[in-house]
């Protein structure tokens, strides 16, 4: 039992079930692991070990009088720190909000403490998910386990680091444009995107309101499915939400039809990733999946349209910082006006300035027309693409990241090179669709982890999770650091 | 006022529903909480919060959107008007931008003995802000959070208004149909109905809009009428020593008596207004609109031309038995007992009754009065039966309590006699004992038989029918 951290949630819960081990064996286990590793991987801005000791003995003490336990209970779940947390520090990784603990827990929190999961702590990430490596954090970066010198990817860096790393089995992630698919990818985990509806935003600090999108984040498909199982459902509170039943998921891909679009294997994508990519496609092939071409010709304006969606959105939505009711207050006080720009240019950073200046600059009379009436425009015409494309297959194929992780600070000066990156995960978004990242390979460059992604129709994660286990059952199971 | 001008005049009226809830929130829909106690996260705008809205409040928008006779768009959906305010937790307010609820409708009002069709642009629903509250000695500017949050709609008004008086007849008017549909408290001192008046001057018979300008601050209807008196005169002041007025925001200060400049056209602000991405567009099934216009019920301006038509009664009173539900309601009720004139119900109320509510400062509801009883009382002295002073003796009963008008008749002797045998001896008593007005009479004094009957009226303790006693006198004088 030596290491219980490693394992997969799915086996924490059988040797819950057995009575084999308690949850605060498991959950000591973890907060040792964190302890000895973190300093290294840096994926959490909070811990919450002694609340997490206490939501474990609650659940072993249920065990004892043998109630049945709910998927989740006992197991170390980690939070991106831009889902709310009562009595918890939320900061969003941003100074803005590093003094914030909010009175309430978001309802996927809720949904998680009620099935008896131990919240172990709340993970690093992109100031507000605005980035694509984890360096805009205000606090710290986290480190991909794989290479620590390279970054984990992002906005979800710490959830993807804290899973790969071993430290939890599963965390909790946030997608707006690829802020889960792609630091999975990078980190050589699974990562869905749930359908846009299907999870319930509430609690979640929002960025662009009608592109986020709460998922899960596991080292397994069955783990990644578990979690989802547990937090996916209509919530009242969000009018966004819809009914959406779980389905289970089989393991066969016979007769599945995969759509190959040629728009996402341009010049931009890396000769690797490619070639990895398109062998995962063989491996689906010969397990029985059917393979066709599909044409989403959008394609190249989708970033664009994303940019101006998700910055208008954002630049609204991140008004209430305004350092007057929480949160940080600027030096200045002397005038209103003082007040707001000190609080807003000292308490945020550069990218998320720049976003909210896009987006302010989009929205203004005068640009509305011609920016953010254009890109609604846009996303309605990709969301067409994909429904016709959906009409010759069950599910598309593409890459995630043009290239596997890069270092540390090499791309941080050069914000549009970054936003490039994004150019395989924000149509999903744009559209509202589901989509999982599946770990397939290494790059012998840098043997750094490589995946693909899967994109379904609107509310067929059922459908994903089939092609992930499928393939992950075919390759005999993902790659694990040793860390 | 320069008569070579005239006034054109546009408003927007603010009114809180009076919805259980908040607009988005479970918070109580209350007015005069402790500070910052009935808030949450959502109406609080705290992060990751989320709006989901009270279906309440698209009703009670709907029935005022049918009551000023406008369209309303089935499909619709809300927006995010963004700007800094501490008052304003989210730093947005969410509203309706280019399809509100209710649109392209009219208010007809009485203005002197005239009906004025004032357009109505439009309806919309948003949510309130909350109120700051300037205090030194509580060091400088403190916010209360209570009023984030509760529904208002906005009521503006196309700019076919032409006079100050106008302006208050329709303001009026907005005023008592909220009342009427029961969708607000509608209290100006708890600032549950505010008004922004925009005010231009053109020279009479132009055809084209002077300059606008809005003024702000305006709290209540009657400040209303000073602020567009005042301000159309300084338009007016302005363009007749050749100069030009600047469309500006300004803000009117009631206790001086005129307004200053808040911000120029310079200053205006951009909203950036967008649609709401945690609000979905919605949609209002057409049954359901259709199901709100059939309730609708008659509304204060149709109750008061009614009145004037069908009962003959004169346009001031029919006004002010309109004015309140409620008393429109016992009125209509009394005069459907079928027992009395309307005249009567009309005269009793607006006396009597106005009077007891006035002294009490109570609704006509708080009374033990029914509508019952008061046409039954009416009725008997209608039917002779009792006196009007009687009448007066019955009243102080049954506005306290719920008791037969007949039965207080018979339980005082309030019965007027009518029978001429038994008034006869009274009648012989009192010429008896007053024989130098008799005498008076007889001279050509015929006044004096007011005092006569007013004697005999008195011996019969109030009973005697007063006109049959009347002409007994006259027989008796004359027979003698």
């Amino acid at each position: 039992m030596g290491k219980l951290y490693s394992l997969s949630a799915a086996q924490m819960k059988d040797l819950l079930n057995k009575k084999e081990v308690t949850s605060v064996e498991i959950t000591k286990s973890v907060i040792d692991r964190i302890e000895k590793t973190d300093k290294e991987i840096q994926a959490y801005i909070s811990y919450n070990f002694d609340e997490a000791l206490k939501q474990a003995a609650a659940v072993d003490e249920k065990i004892a009088k043998g109630e049945k336990l709910a998927d989740m209970a006992g197991i170390p779940v980690a939070v991106k720190d831009n889902m709310c947390t009562k009595n918890l520090r939320t900061t969003c990784a941003s100074k803005m909000l590093g003094n914030f603990v909010p009175p309430y827990n978001a309802t996927v929190v809720e949904k998680l403490l009620d099935e008896g999961a131990v919240i172990i702590g709340k993970t690093t990430m992109d100031e507000f998910a605005m980035g694509s490596s984890g360096e805009n954090s205000a606090f710290q970066v986290a480190r991909n386990p794989w290479d620590t010198s390279r970054v984990p990817g992002g906005s979800s860096s710490g959830s993807a680091a804290t899973v790969a790393a071993s430290q939890v089995p599963v965390a909790l992630g946030s997608d707006t444009g690829g802020s889960i698919r792609q630091p999975a990818c990078l980190c050589g985990i699974v990562g869905m995107k749930p359908t846009y509806g299907s999870v319930s935003r509430y609690g979640l600090v929002a960025f662009g309101s009608s592109l986020d999108q709460i998922g899960p984040m596991a080292r397994c498909v069955d783990d990644t499915a578990m979690l989802f199982k547990s937090i996916c459902g209509r919530d009242m509170r969000d009018a966004t939400s819809k009914d959406y039943t779980y389905k289970p998921y089989g393991d066969s891909v016979k007769g599945i039809k995969l759509g190959i679009p040629k728009q996402y294997f341009g010049d931009g994508i890396s000769a690797v990733v490619k070639e990895k990519v398109y062998r995962a496609v063989e491996v689906l092939k010969a397990q029985g999946a059917e393979v066709v071409e599909v044409s989403l010709p959008s394609t190249d304006y989708a970033l664009s349209a994303y940019y101006i969606i998700s910055s208008a959105e954002a630049s609204s939505n991140l008004g209430r910082f305004d350092g007057v009711k929480y949160g940080y207050t600027g030096s200045k006080r002397g005038s209103l006006d003082e007040l707001y720009e000190s609080s807003r240019s000292e308490g945020f950073g550069d990218e998320v300035k720049r976003r909210i200046m896009l987006g302010t600059y989009v929205l203004s009379s005068g640009f509305y027309d011609a920016y953010y009436k254009k890109a609604k425009i846009l996303q309605k015409n990709i969301a067409k693409e994909f429904d016709d494309a959906f009409k010759l297959c069950d599910a598309i194929i593409t890459p995630i990241n043009p290239t596997t992780a890069f270092k540390i600070g090499e791309k941080s000066d050069d914000p549009l090179a970054m936003y490039a990156g994004d150019i395989c995960t924000v149509t999903l978004n744009i559209a509202g669709l589901p989509g999982i990242s599946i770990p397939c390979g290494f790059s012998a460059e840098d043997n750094m982890p490589i995946g693909f992604q899967a994109i379904g129709k609107k509310f067929t994660e059922d459908k994903l999770f089939t092609i992930a286990k499928c393939y992950e059952n075919a390759v005999g199971g993902f790659a694990v650091k040793e860390f | 006022m320069n008569s070579n001008y005239e006034i054109v005049v546009g408003l927007e009226v603010h009114a809180e529903l009076s919805t259980k809830t908040k607009i988005f929130c479970g918070c109580k829909n209350e007015f005069g909480a402790e500070v910052n106690t009935n808030v949450c996260p959502v109406c609080m705008g705290l992060p990751g919060t989320l709006p989901v809205l009270n279906e309440q409040v698209v009703e009670y928008a709907i029935k005022m959107g049918h009551a000023l006779n406008c369209h309303i768009n089935s499909v619709t959906k809300q927006d995010r008007k963004n700007y800094f305010y501490p008052d304003l937790p989210k730093s947005y307010q969410i509203s309706q931008f280019d399809i509100p609820l209710c649109e392209n409708g009219y208010l007809d009002v009485l203005v002197g003995d005239e009906v004025k069709r004032i357009g109505v642009t439009r309806i919309h629903i948003e949510e309130d802000a909350g109120k700051l509250i300037h205090d030194a000695d509580l060091g400088g500017t403190l916010a209360d959070y209570n009023r984030c949050g509760v529904p208002l709609i906005e009521i503006v008004s196309e700019p076919d208004i032409r006079s100050a008086d106008e302006a208050k007849a329709y303001l009026d008017t907005i005023h008592t149909t909220l009342l009427y549909l029961g969708i607000s408290d509608a209290k100006m001192q708890e600032g549950s109905v505010r008004c922004d008046v925009n005010v231009s001057v053109r020279p009479k018979g132009s055809t084209e809009f002077g300059t606008r300008v809005e003024m702000k601050n305006v709290n209540s209807f009657s400040a209303a009428h000073r602020a567009i008196t005042y301000e159309a005169n300084r338009q007016i002041d302005v363009l007749s020593h050749g100069g030009k007025v600047e469309q500006e925001t300004r803000k009117w200060d009631d206790v001086k008596g005129r307004s200053v400049v808040l911000r120029s056209k310079e200053d205006a602000q951009d909203y950036r207004y967008f649609p709401d991405p945690d609000l979905l567009t919605f949609v209002v099934p057409q049954e359901k609109i259709d199901r709100l216009k059939a309730r609708l019920p008659e509304l204060p301006v149709a109750k008061t031309m009614r009145y004037m038509s069908r009962y003959g009664l004169s346009k001031a009173d029919s006004e002010l038995l309109a004015l309140d539900k409620n008393v429109a309601e016992f009125f209509e009720k009394c005069v459907g007992s079928g027992k009395c004139s309307a005249k009567n119900v009309s005269n009793w109320i607006l006396g009597d009754v106005f009077k007891i509510l006035n002294e009490r400062r109570c609704s006509i509801n708080d009374l033990a009065l029914t509508a019952e009883n008061l046409s039954e009382m009416i009725s008997l002295i209608e039917k002779k039966t009792i006196s009007n002073a009687a009448g007066k003796t019955v009243f102080e009963v049954i506005v306290d309590a719920d008791k037969d008008p007949n039965e207080i008749v018979k339980e005082k002797g309030l019965a007027q006699v009518s029978d001429t045998g038994a008034l006869a001896a009274i009648v012989e008593k009192v010429l008896a004992n007053n024989e130098k007005a008799v005498n008076d009479y007889k001279s050509g004094k015929t006044n004096v038989i007011g005092f006569l009957v007013g004697q005999c009226m008195k011996e019969s303790r109030g009973q005697g029918n007063p006109s049959i006693l009347k002409e007994m006198v006259v027989a008796a004088i004359d027979n003698k």
